[in-house]
């Protein structure tokens, strides 16, 4: 098998001489490299390596030819190269499925367009889109709150938005200044500048209870930049307190989902995972300790088992049911 | 690549795209300038084979169809030629609008799994004329997680529809099993990928996150081996086994407090007694996880039906009792 860049380079070599024809007035050279997503050096090097090419014979009427003006170039003579290659399964599946999720998403006013693009595309990838497709996307597709996001971003508004915090269980209102909506790991994002904590924020749609577009312009101040969201959505906090647990087998994926800085195999409980969480906020590690209902045992810091514990204590009182006596160690 | 070798593979091309006689390896070799001269020594003659053979898959494997086959019944060898009705990319005009689209979807790819294939869709797409204009400003970032090492040889197994083999490992397991599966393709699901298929040792179909594969999985056997279902809906199959029957469950709550259950739940009017509780009815597919959740609520959130959820939850909370001190 041939490295991805040598496939590239053939690819695009292929491509050039009919983007060319394509456009018999000429391109810029800068403006074809843009096209191609490479450096204009690079492209003139491919377009020199064209020159070299014909048909057999390869005399002067033979060759590719190319014409120079300035900064443009456009194709003169095309050996017979003039439409690309067609497109291999795997191009007509990554522009099949993008374009299917495009259409899945709610309040894209561009539907009809995407819905006429994937229509002109599948016919013609031919028998390359035939088959059944092998990738599928699917994206939590109910956020009603998309169009009313997309029009304050499109119009450059602020938006005032009432906002479930899961961490504090708290319904929230707030003014925030829009900068971009993502879509992560299957869900949207709205990253906002939030005027209440003065930061950039990453708002879940399938939080926002109610959104409405202000008449006030958007206006993030200059220090407001986009998070990196490479490592996900969770960002660990380094400096933050460690809590430490043990995780019984079931309980092993919150190592998977949460950011953990250390994760090390125990033997109590069998089986288990010792990992290091790092946050400020022990309501939430509050929360996630008594959401995993005992197949996490609270180690650090001292206080969270206990405090967990005489939550648990007080809610058997309600059921009028007895609490067992405390072993201390939770084995 | 060398420039030698790229410029002999666009010569081979544009040759065999003019022709439409089959052409022998003899006269490639004869006409297409790069390739090893005939001296008459053996040697040249398998250095000539060699390299006709990796121009040959190489541009297989981009999708060029090169066709084997004879022009006339006279010939004492197989030619190669190339038709241009299936070289070529048929002919696709698109819409500013309708360009914009596929710019935009094409940006899912940016960071994943197929961003590679992505882009020279693109670059062929803007050779056939249209103007993608991938630039364009919109503040609207689809995009996929990437990295995960799994989805290649799964991507591709489905694609040639080969019979995978892989080691599994679910968090609640100490060692991965060896599964044997016919894959179906490949899913995106609330953000995780999934292989989707039929697990031969087990006969029925399965899920499997990616992110749970151990080492790399491998293709065994003929490509084309099976037929996935004809209807089959991949997503589906993923939100089939993840969703399930639903549970009717009914509990009261202080009020102000289960901000988070009120939102999904019907309010059925205040509770019997005098300390102001609501109560709520709430629907569930995971009556686990819904527990969970009830149980972390401790003295806020009471369960009144149906038993099995309030036995679920007390069990929670006596585990959760046993862990500390009393306060």
């Amino acid at each position: 098998m041939s490295s991805p860049a040598a496939t590239d380079r053939m690819t695009r070599l292929l491509a050039l001489v009919p983007y060319l024809t394509a456009r018999p007035d000429g391109v810029a050279l800068a403006e074809a490299a843009r096209d191609f997503g490479v450096a204009e050096r690079q492209l003139r090097s491919d377009l020199e390596l064209l020159w070299m090419c014909g048909l057999p014979g390869y005399g002067p009427g033979d060759l590719i030819d190319l014409s120079f003006e300035g900064d443009r170039v456009r194709v003169t003579f095309t050996a017979g190269m003039v439409r690309p290659l067609r497109l291999t399964t795997d191009e007509a599946v990554a522009l099949v499925v993008a374009l299917r999720t495009l259409l899945e998403l709610p309040g894209l006013a561009e539907r009809e367009a995407v819905s006429r693009a994937l229509a002109k595309v599948s016919a013609a990838a031919g028998h390359a889109g035939d088959r059944v497709t092998p990738v599928a996307v699917s994206v939590d597709a109910r956020e009603e709150a998309l169009a009313v996001v997309r029009e304050g971003l499109e119009r450059k508004r602020a938006l005032h938005l009432h906002y479930y915090v899961p961490t504090r269980d708290e319904r929230t209102e707030r003014t925030v200044d829009p900068m971009r909506l993502i879509l992560v790991d299957g869900r949207w994002y709205l990253e906002a500048w939030c005027r209440r904590a003065e930061g950039v924020r990453l708002f879940r749609l399938d939080r926002v209870d109610d959104v409405v577009v202000l008449d006030e312009p958007a206006a993030p101040p200059p220090e407001a930049h986009g998070r990196n969201l490479d490592n996900g959505v969770y960002q660990p906090e380094p400096d933050a307190p460690a809590v430490r647990l043990r995780l019984a087998r079931n309980a092993r994926w919150v190592a998977d989902y949460y950011p953990v800085d250390s994760v090390a195999p125990v033997e109590d409980p069998p089986g288990g995972l010792a990992v290091t969480l790092r946050t400020a906020d022990l309501a939430w590690a509050r929360r996630l300790v008594a959401s995993l209902g005992g197949a996490a045992v609270a180690d650090e810091p001292g206080e969270l088992a206990a405090q967990v514990a005489a939550d648990a204590r007080a809610a058997l009182a309600r059921y009028g049911v007895e609490s067992p006596q405390a072993s201390g160690s939770g084995g | 690549m060398a420039a030698k070798r790229a410029e002999r593979l666009v010569n081979l091309v544009i040759a065999l795209l003019s022709t439409r006689q089959y052409v022998t390896a003899a006269r490639i070799r004869a006409t297409v300038p790069g390739y090893e001269p005939d001296d008459g020594t053996e040697r040249a003659d398998e250095a000539f084979k060699r390299m006709f053979e990796r121009d040959k898959a190489e541009l297989r494997e981009m999708g060029v169809p090169l066709e084997t086959g004879r022009t006339s019944v006279f010939d004492t060898e197989d030619g190669y030629r190339i038709a241009r009705a299936d070289y070529e990319l048929p002919e696709i005009t698109l819409t500013g609008e309708e360009a914009a689209a596929v710019g935009l979807a094409l940006r899912l790819w940016e960071s994943a799994q197929l961003a590679g294939a992505a882009h020279s869709a693109l670059v062929k797409l803007k050779a056939a004329g249209v103007d993608v204009d991938t630039g364009r400003a919109i503040p609207l970032q689809p995009r996929l997680d990437a990295g995960e090492p799994a989805f290649e040889p799964c991507y591709t197994a489905a694609r040639d529809r080969r019979q995978l083999e892989f080691d599994y490992r679910r968090p609640d397991e100490d060692t991965p099993t060896r599964r044997h599966v016919q894959p179906w393709g490949v899913v995106a699901w609330h953000g995780r990928w999934y292989l989707v298929g039929l697990d031969l040792d087990r006969q029925a179909p399965r899920q499997y996150r990616l992110s749970r594969v151990v080492g790399t999985p491998k293709a065994t056997g003929p490509a084309g081996a099976f037929e996935p279902p004809a209807d089959l809906d991949l997503a589906g199959v993923v939100a089939g086994q993840v969703g399930g029957e639903e549970h009717l469950v009914v509990v009261r709550a202080r009020p102000g407090t289960a901000i988070g259950l009120r939102r999904h739940a019907t309010p059925l009017g205040p509770a019997d007694g005098d300390d102001g509780d609501d109560r709520l009815e709430l629907r569930t597919t995971e009556p686990g996880a819904l527990a969970d959740q009830l149980a972390a609520y401790g003295a806020d959130v009471l369960v009144e039906a149906p038993r099995e959820m309030r036995d679920a939850v007390v069990a929670r909370l006596t585990r959760l009792a046993a862990m500390g001190e009393p306060a």
